[in-house]
């Protein structure tokens, strides 16, 4: 594993929170590295603008939040329009392809991978794991760990009642994302790459 | 004595500092919490009222900071070990209690997760501002004992150690968190129950007729206790008090109590006190830091160090009773020390007068709301250093 900041970015509700640590269990507790999250919230429980910093390395984290994100997961507008500008030249941007138009990004190089998490995980029977669905489609497109360690920690973080569920989401996710990694990231400036829905 | 094995959650686990503070007080024995939440301690308490049903445990929401402090010192006498958990604004609150606790030599153990201030100030967003607060916001003379863990497996750690230090002692022991390290989520490494040294109250086997409250037992000078409702005779009081505990208001008396209650932590400091070195020998510049800002400077002493500069570190993991034997052996032998923390300037203070003159002291406070520029801290080594 190698030092990678990461920012994932919401609004209250997705599970953003979550998402996150799910990869950071992944990175410290099942493949024995090192991660270190922390999170801001607003005001509001729920839809509020809601965002964790994390912080993958094989050595022990010193300072605890990010300067210079590698990888972003944003999963709302608000989201994308607060966060994005930081990320590094030649990050990677995952964003959920329904809920953000990725347009006017003032950072070179950035590779753009867009999913419609929301929508797949409605398909898969419930909205609420989106944020698992992104997580997959996360692992899948960075690379950054086994994929057996971000499902088993999946599997971890949720009540067993829903583990068979956030499995699927996972793999919806992952699966997802192998498929869009054949057909490239998203170049900005392309018409219209994101479907915005009603 | 080892940790019961109810309520100790052995394995590694993704946990933030205030969960991981609430596991170590239930690994140190703590059945009974008294809380009135606020951010951004509340995660404590929310996981212990949580988890409290399936350990027997009490937990009770209080109407405000002055009843959560004073139940858990009632909680005590009844016979269970009991915290209370809060931020900056409760903490002035709970001033009073605390100076009840230490009166009265009743052990528990204070979470304080410190967020910026004056007054509400900054509520989600760190400072390590209460560091004097902790020492000297209750009226009179007194000792306690201060913890600060700089991540999320010594909020774990260290609260265990609390509670041990608090029956050891019988005095109230402070957590102080920071807001960064408790909502900061890592790997928590929970050892097995057996793994897990836990300080029991020191219950007396005296017989009732000759056991008496107050009388002084062993190095510590600390009394034994008993429970309540056991038929001993047992009187509590803010009052000055003898060694059966009750009020005897003379100069004599508040001579040898008081004393003996700043004694008991004094004179036993060197044993209490832990810091962390490295590198200390032969340093030209110590950094000297405590809690998350421990981490931050550890950056800047790299950074130093990559310029070839000779820097050491000290971390406080107690902050009080103060290490003033480790300062004073130290300050002749370097050119300066470096103090960096979240506040305009509170344990630098102890730093400066235990270095006596003897080598420069240089302060990088930090008003909070975020964790220093680590660039900050390099300018003043570079500056020591020369």
């Amino acid at each position: 594993m190698r030092l990678t900041e990461i920012r994932v970015a919401g609004f209250g509700g997705q599970g953003v929170i979550m998402c996150a640590s799910v990869i950071g269990r992944a990175a410290s507790i099942v493949e024995n590295g090192y991660a270190t999250m922390c999170q801001n919230f607003g005001p509001e429980a729920r839809g509020g603008a809601c965002s964790a910093q994390l912080i993958l390395s094989p050595e022990p984290v010193l300072y605890p939040y990010i300067t210079n994100p590698d990888v972003m997961v944003l999963m709302s507008q608000e989201a994308y329009g607060k966060f994005a500008k930081g990320i590094r030249p030649g990050g990677t941007l995952l964003v959920e392809q329904d809920l953000v138009r990725v347009e006017g990004l003032p950072v070179e190089n950035v590779k753009v991978f867009a999913i419609p998490a929301t929508r797949i995980a409605e398909d898969l029977g419930k909205r609420m794991v989106s944020n698992i669905v992104m997580t997959g489609f996360f692992g899948a497109v960075t690379g950054l760990m086994e994929r057996e360690s971000l499902r088993q920690a999946v599997e971890d973080s949720v009540p067993a009642s829903f583990a068979e569920l956030n499995r699927k989401a996972f793999d919806a996710g992952y699966e997802y994302g192998l498929k869009h990694l054949q057909s490239g990231a998203l170049e900005l400036g392309e018409e219209d790459p994101v479907a915005i829905s009603e | 004595m080892h940790a019961d094995p109810v309520g100790v959650l052995t394995g590694a686990h993704f946990m933030d500092g205030d969960h991981a503070a609430c596991e170590g007080a239930i690994a140190a024995g703590a059945r009974f919490a008294a809380g009135y939440p606020i951010t951004p301690s509340t995660e404590v308490v929310e996981r212990f009222s949580n988890r409290a049903p399936r350990i027997g445990a009490t937990f009770i929401q209080m109407e405000d900071e002055l009843a959560a402090s004073i139940a858990i010192l009632g909680a005590v006498w009844g016979g269970v070990k009991a915290f209370t958990v809060t931020s900056g604004p409760g903490f002035s609150l709970m001033m009073e209690h605390i100076g009840y606790a230490v009166m009265t030599e009743t052990p528990c153990v204070f979470i304080d997760v410190q967020r910026g201030g004056p007054s509400t100030g900054l509520p989600t967003l760190p400072a390590q501002a209460d560091m004097m607060q902790v020492k000297w916001g209750s009226h009179g003379d007194y000792e306690i004992i201060a913890l600060c863990p700089n991540s999320p497996q010594e909020c774990f750690d260290l609260t265990i150690q609390a509670f041990n230090l608090s029956e050891k002692y019988r005095v109230p022991v402070f957590v102080m968190m920071d807001e960064v390290v408790g909502h900061m989520t890592e790997k928590v490494v929970i050892p097995s129950a057996d793994k897990i040294e836990v300080e029991p109250r020191h219950f007396t086997t005296k017989d009732k007729s000759s056991f008496q409250l107050y009388a002084p037992v062993g190095e510590e000078q600390t009394p034994e206790m008993t429970k309540v409702g056991e038929g001993y005779n047992v009187h509590v009081t803010g009052l000055t008090h003898d060694e059966r505990g009750y009020p005897n208001m003379t100069p004599a008396v508040q001579e040898r109590m008081v004393k003996r209650l700043v004694t008991k932590i004094r004179d036993n400091a060197e044993k209490i006190c832990i810091v962390e070195q490295n590198q200390v020998e032969g340093a030209d510049v110590v950094v000297v830091s405590y809690g998350i800002t421990s981490r931050v400077a550890q950056r800047a002493v790299e950074m130093a160090r990559a310029e070839g500069l000779k820097v050491g570190t000290l971390r406080l993991i107690t902050a009080w009773p103060f290490p003033e034997h480790i300062f004073r052996a130290l300050a002749p032998k370097v050119k300066g020390m470096v103090v960096a923390e979240l506040n305009l300037g509170q344990m630098v203070r102890e730093v400066s007068r235990c270095a006596e003159g003897k080598c420069r002291v240089a302060a990088v406070g930090h008003a909070g709301g975020t964790v220093h520029n680590p660039q900050d801290i390099l300018k003043a080594i570079q500056e020591v250093a020369r």
